[in-house]
């Protein structure tokens, strides 16, 4: 991370995105239910929810920032920590293991270097586990970002990340 | 609309991907149902609804009409109700909902809209899981659409009936499919389930009266009340109405979703339907319907996929996504994939499953890696009972055992070969692609 980077993600929220969830907020009608939608904005703009942006955020919402933590750390999806500029999550549930998830996993490992869980040095990835996809039909499967891969083979994941800078 | 329909919730899906706009819907019968709905008494929407024999698809299989009839309702009850779509979908190798909701958005709304007025309900919510992205898209823009025809918001169609509907994605946990942890997560609280009773249907979201139901089986009451409950039992094959979104995974020639009568039979499925299994693989049992239902066995694979015949072979419907464990993946693999998969999602409220679920995690892998013990059967065995209903919070841990439970008792030889030999026999195609 550059310091310009972390100083913008250590930096108060900007007025903008403070409003953006005020209105979540009243959306909601009880302002505690926009924690997640919320959290995931906060994330949208900054890849990971830090310690200082889960403060503000709780007090927008009225809850002390250990009842959003507890509800933050709950969830698979909500990052606490850094994450790379594109996360990878790799389906683990059983139909993709009988499919072949495993060798997909070892061949990420052998191209990216990295273990599910770990971010290359590059700051270029971030591999994450993930259940169950919903996309066993096209087992193994996967997403990077917000797109959805299946059919998993080896020339074709090789293919797939290059699409990824 | 004459011809006869025999696959409802599939009718209108197009091909090439895109699904139908509101415009589309309405030249294809779409918002009929909510047409005639709102002539009718929620009262005797209900009653239709029972007739018809319509029963939970999210895995439980309960009686929908029966559920909507717990509903509080007249002038003492609370005037606030809410319908909830549970759109979860994390049980493992289950994908039908997401079909229904990327591919017939409006087919959903409509749903939502009748059962609401059912129910008489003003806020509902669709429950969708995060990755689910472009599902999340679709049913927003429905909604959008529909409000603007006149079909959602105040005073629908001129009938009085306003409803409001919002789109939830989740931050995503499998616990948030049970359906009293989602209404703890849609409270914005961390999602543990709760403890019953209060049933949801007294006192759920906010405390209100809630109904929460599984998306496939809300997709069916469009067209139970255009065409009818006699129709709708006409389309099983048992005693239950409808039909039923069943699929396949694994290494089978041609995975995917078929819209069938419920009650058809899994050899059908697998043989029929998804053409039998690959050049070289052979299927020794299966995962019917999701991660938390027992194996069936070859020797049963005449069954109906019917609620009442799927128990006489120690199983379950479940979501009706069926897995093939073929002859080249070792079943103590497959156990420890499932129950580390559980384990790690358990929420932790309660002792047994927190505990007891990476103690069988734990075990397995040991066993898998060639370090299984005499007593480790046992041990395993001893969870398969104990964890059940009655000692655990919610069904997590049940559904954990049932897979695990049927895994010891017919695959009880592999399992004791691993311990034998101090290896897995599939060691060598275990962790390859094919
Ligand atoms: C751990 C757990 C996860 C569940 N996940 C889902 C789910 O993703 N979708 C679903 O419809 N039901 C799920 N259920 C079942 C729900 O609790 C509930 O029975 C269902 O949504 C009721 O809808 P139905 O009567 O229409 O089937 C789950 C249950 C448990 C115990
Ligand atoms: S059974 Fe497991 S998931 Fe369910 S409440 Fe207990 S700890 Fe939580
Ligand atoms: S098991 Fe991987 S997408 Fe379903």
């Amino acid at each position: 991370m550059s310091t310009a980077e972390q100083d913008r993600k250590e930096a108060p929220l900007e007025a903008g995105l403070r409003q953006e969830i005020a209105a979540l907020a009243q959306h909601a009608g009880h302002k505690r239910a926009a924690g997640t939608d919320a959290l995931k904005l906060v994330q949208k703009h900054f890849g990971y929810v830090s310690d200082r942006h889960l403060s503000e955020v709780a007090a927008l919402l009225e809850m002390t920032p250990a009842e959003l933590d507890s509800v933050a750390t709950f969830y698979n999806l909500i990052f606490r920590r850094p994450v790379g500029r594109h996360v990878i999550l790799l389906c683990d549930s059983v139909a993709c293991w009988v499919m072949g998830a495993t060798a997909a996993r070892a061949q990420l490992h052998e191209r990216l270097g990295i273990h599910p869980g770990e971010t290359t040095a590059d700051g270029r990835f971030t591999l994450l586990p993930i259940v169950c996809l919903g996309h066993c039909d096209h087992a193994p499967a996967m997403m990077i970002d917000e797109n959805q891969y299946g059919d998993l083979d080896p020339a074709g994941l090789d293919a797939i990340l290059e699409g990824y800078k | 609309m004459e011809k006869q329909l025999t696959a409802p919730l599939t009718a209108m899906i197009q091909p090439g991907g895109m699904p139908l706009d509101v415009t589309g819907y309405e030249h294809a019968g779409g918002y009929q149902g909510l047409r005639k709905a709102l002539t009718m008494t929620p009262e005797a929407i209900i009653a239709e609804v029972k007739r018809s024999k319509l029963r939970g698809r999210g895995g439980g299989g309960f009686p929908t009409g029966r559920k909507w009839e717990a509903v509080p309702t007249g002038p003492g009850a609370p005037r606030q109700r809410y319908l909830v779509v549970n759109a979860d979908e994390m049980e493992p190798c289950s994908f039908k909902d997401r079909l229904l909701l990327e591919r017939t958005p409006h087919q959903m709304i409509e749903a939502v809209i009748i059962s609401a007025f059912a129910i008489q309900a003003d806020t509902a919510y669709i429950f969708v899981r995060a990755e689910y992205v472009l599902a999340i898209q679709r049913l927003t823009r429905a909604a959008a659409e529909a409000q603007s025809r006149g079909y959602l918001g105040a005073d629908i169609l001129g009938s009085g009936f306003t409803l409001t509907i919002h789109v939830h994605a989740s931050g995503g946990r499998y616990i948030c499919g049970e359906s009293s942890a989602l209404l703890t997560a849609l409270e914005g609280r961390r999602p543990l389930p709760r403890s019953r009773p209060p049933r949801s249907a007294m006192s759920g979201l906010w405390g209100k009266p809630s109904v929460v139901n599984n998306v496939e089986t809300l997709c069916n009451v469009p067209h139970i009340i255009t065409r009818g409950a006699d129709w709708f039992l006409g389309l099983s094959r048992c005693a239950d109405g409808g039909t039923k979104l069943y699929g396949m995974s694994g290494r089978v020639k041609r995975p995917g979703l078929w819209e069938l009568p419920l009650g058809t039979a899994l050899i059908e499925i697998l043989e029929e339907h998804a053409g039998g299994m690959q050049p070289g693989y052979e299927c020794r049992a299966v995962l019917p319907g999701g991660g938390s239902t027992a194996f069936v066995m070859r020797d049963d694979f005449d069954v109906a996929m019917d609620f009442t015949s799927m128990r006489k072979v120690g199983s379950s419907v479940g979501t009706g996504n069926i897995l093939a464990l073929d002859d080249r993946r070792c079943p103590v693999g497959m156990l420890h994939n499932l129950e580390h998969f559980f384990a790690q999602e358990s929420c932790g409220w309660c002792t047994p499953c927190r505990d007891g679920l990476p103690w069988v995690e734990r075990i397995l892998a040991a066993i898998e890696a060639g370090e299984g013990e005499a007593g480790d059967l046992d041990t395993l065995a001893h969870h398969v009972s104990f964890l059940h209903s009655d000692s655990t919070f919610c069904d997590l841990a049940p559904g954990a055992m049932a897979p695990l439970g049927s895994a010891l008792k017919h695959f009880r030889a592999e399992f004791e070969q691993h311990i034998r030999e101090k290896r897995c026999p599939w060691h060598d195609t275990a962790e390859g692609w094919a």
